[in-house]
């Protein structure tokens, strides 16, 4: 790991779905941990969202959904990464997954999954520890 | 004082006004009675809008729900009406909210999973099924095409038998706090006003007892504001919606009367109360002092009330039923005209059968086992409310002049003020539940260790989503089509020009046009509004 060189994480809301506060303070608690943080906004289909990742080269992608729509929505993003040939970027989840959503999701290829009472100081120390480049 | 033997240095609430140990006459020494607090049902209303109160009429018993299909939705109904429920609410699915057809790309995920997918007044008519519009009132959680769903409603009603003038109900049609905290806007804030003057003259003349802006802090406060904020916030949108009715020219006493209110329930017991009081107080003097208003029924404040979703934990989900209470408690004691309480498992799912009848359970508890309900606002005179409510109005007065001086409500919008405070707050109360010096208890406070009991939760199959895009392509099969073509031009022409929006669209709606039709002809001439993605 290079530590002269910021993490850039990109913070995305896929979907229809408005609540966005845990996004946002999720959003400014890595940027005051020291890391560049790009919020890609609202209402985001899973390719606008790819298409922010090729542009901005994170090591990190935080999706959040909390509308249910995880199942479908979450899938097509890693698609898409992987037919643009993304491997190396760290893609973790928030928002209300329940527990039984969460094997298929690790299975295609997201890891770190915090949800409703997730510490901010775990999301910093998981992300430190885990990135892929 | 001896303030070594207090647990802390410093006391605040949840809004970070410092509280002190002990209140007394000193602290209201300045209240006067007839000017600061008045009889129940008088001017300035602080101690409840209603002379009577709970001893005349209980709330309204009335539970948010909406889920899957419209026939899904219609059973979960008739299970809260067969169990004591007094009115309707409805959630609609994400795609309703924003104006999208069931199986267009933007939908995909999301049919029937927040609430209801309804496309057409087919879905409409199925929603209502056996349920008798002019028996029963119904609230509509619908912003952005508000407009559209009230011609739906007003279209069901003509088919039982009820015309439009016995229609009781509220659609919430308040767009600003859309661009404020919830975010299911659909067009620039200047066209989403017009619509809702529309909706408001329309309905003055042909749906004289529907409330037509359910003018609400819920959001707001869920979005992560202080309790302060969300009284000053929903208030100031409030003020700039009878600003925009009034430049209409529409009388001030012929709509005020039908404004009602939304507020939250959160965990601060007395804030909470006091935050009700003071907003019927600023409400009743700006509508009689700035705004003029001489009839009485338009400077009541009244008020729905939903306990807080953000408080609710996945961790120990039982002892959400304990928070609901609590809320629900200071929604009932702050006088509020009808209440929805959280189900426990609203952390992790929309709610099961089980937890809805919890929920509802406790609000029948509170009325009809407590005694809370035999006097009118038993807290009002506690040194401490009076205190607070004074406090609160205070602060929430720098708000209105801050919002002024940015120059109203949607040029500080456009500023992006409400949203960047809005997050500041919420990111504050994060770091102090980080450090412990907010308690959450199952989560940072007595935190849970192993598994609870299993909790059953409601899962929304996808069969949902097939069944309602293969609902709308045979409606859309089945229905006149040169018929909805020239609906919707007329909605076109409509929008271009100043005639009131409400009779093209309910045009439409009767031809069977989708919701998502009649909203892609208004963004043709409307445009759509973009948000700035700050944090």
């Amino acid at each position: 790991m290079v530590q002269d060189k910021k993490i850039r994480v990109i913070v995305g809301k896929p979907g229809l779905d408005g609540h966005d506060r845990g996004a946002k303070v999720l959003a400014r608690a890595l940027r005051d941990a020291g890391m560049e943080v790009i919020y890609t906004g609202l209402h985001q289909t899973p390719a606008q969202i790819v298409e922010t990742v090729i542009q901005e080269d994170p090591d990190v992608l935080c999706l959040s959904i909390l509308s249910g729509a995880h199942n479908e929505l979450f899938p097509r993003v890693m698609q898409i990464m992987k037919e643009k040939g993304i491997n190396d970027v760290l893609v973790m989840a928030g928002g209300v997954i329940p527990d039984d959503d969460v094997p298929p999701l690790k299975a295609i290829g997201f890891e770190g999954f915090f949800g409703p009472g997730s510490k901010l100081q775990d999301i910093i120390d998981y992300i430190k520890t885990h990135l892929k480049r | 004082m001896n303030n070594e033997r207090e647990r802390k240095k410093v006391f605040k609430n949840l809004s970070g006004i410092e509280i002190k140990g002990l209140y007394t006459t000193d602290d209201v020494k300045n209240l006067e009675y007839k000017r600061d607090l008045g009889l129940p049902g008088e001017f300035p209303f602080t101690r409840g809008v209603y002379p009577t109160m709970y001893r005349g009429r209980l709330w309204t018993m009335r539970q948010f729900a909406g889920l899957g299909t419209a026939e899904d939705t219609n059973k979960r109904f008739k299970f809260l009406i067969e169990n004591g429920q007094t009115g309707l609410s409805v959630a609609f699915h994400l795609p309703t909210l924003y104006g999208w057809e069931s199986g267009h790309e933007m939908t995909i995920g999301e049919i029937g999973k927040e609430g209801v997918a309804i496309d057409t007044l087919a879905d409409m008519e199925t929603l209502f099924a056996g349920i008798d519009l002019g028996k029963i009132s119904t609230s509509m959680t619908i912003n952005a095409p508000a407009a559209i769903l009230l011609a739906m409603y007003v279209a069901v009603g003509e088919k039982q038998g009820v015309t439009a003038d016995k229609l009781t109900g509220t659609i919430q049609n308040d767009i600003l706090k859309e661009y404020i905290a919830q975010k299911s806007w659909i067009f620039p804030p200047e066209p989403s006003m017009r619509l809702i003057v529309d909706t408001i003259e329309f309905c003055t003349k042909h749906v004289p007892k529907w409330n037509t802006i359910s003018i609400s802090g819920y959001h707001i406060r869920e979005a992560g504001a202080t309790a302060v904020q969300e009284l000053a916030f929903t208030l100031a949108d409030g003020f700039a919606y009878v600003e925009a009715a009034t430049k209409r020219g529409i009388d001030i006493d012929e709509f005020a009367p039908r404004l009602s209110f939304f507020f939250n329930a959160h965990n601060d017991f007395f804030e909470e109360i006091a935050k009700y009081r003071a907003a019927r107080r600023i409400w009743a003097r700006r509508m009689k002092d700035k705004y003029h208003a001489k009839d009485a029924e338009s400077w009541r404040l009244r008020f729905h009330t939903q306990t807080a979703g953000v408080s609710l934990q996945a961790q120990e989900p039982e002892n959400n039923i304990v928070r609901v209470t609590l809320q629900a408690l200071a929604a009932v004691l702050g006088g509020t005209q009808s209440l929805h309480t959280n189900s426990f498992d609203e952390a992790l799912a929309l709610p099961s059968e089980h937890a809805v009848k919890i929920a509802l359970r406790t609000q029948q508890i509170i009325a009809h086992e407590s005694g809370i309900t035999n006097t009118i606002d038993p807290l009002g005179g506690s040194y401490y409310l009076e205190a607070l409510t004074n406090k609160m109005e205070e602060e929430a007065e720098k708000y209105f002049k801050k919002i002024d001086e940015l120059g109203g409500v949607i040029p500080a919008i456009k500023k992006n003020f409400f949203q960047m405070e809005i997050a500041r707050s919420a990111y504050e109360y994060q770091k102090q539940v980080e450090s412990g010096d907010q308690s959450v208890i199952g989560v940072n406070f007595q935190r849970a260790s192993g598994c609870g009991p299993k909790i059953d939760l409601l899962k929304i199959g996808a069969d949902v989503a097939e069944k309602q895009v293969a609902k709308l392509k045979k409606i859309k099969e089945t229905r006149d089509n040169k018929k909805v073509k020239a609906s919707l031009d007329k909605v076109r022409a409509a929008a271009k020009g100043k005639e009131n929006l409400m009779f093209p669209i309910l045009e439409a709606v009767k031809a069977y046009a989708s919701i998502g039709e009649i909203i892609a002809t208004l963004k043709e001439v409307f445009g759509v509004h973009k948000e700035d993605a700050v944090f």
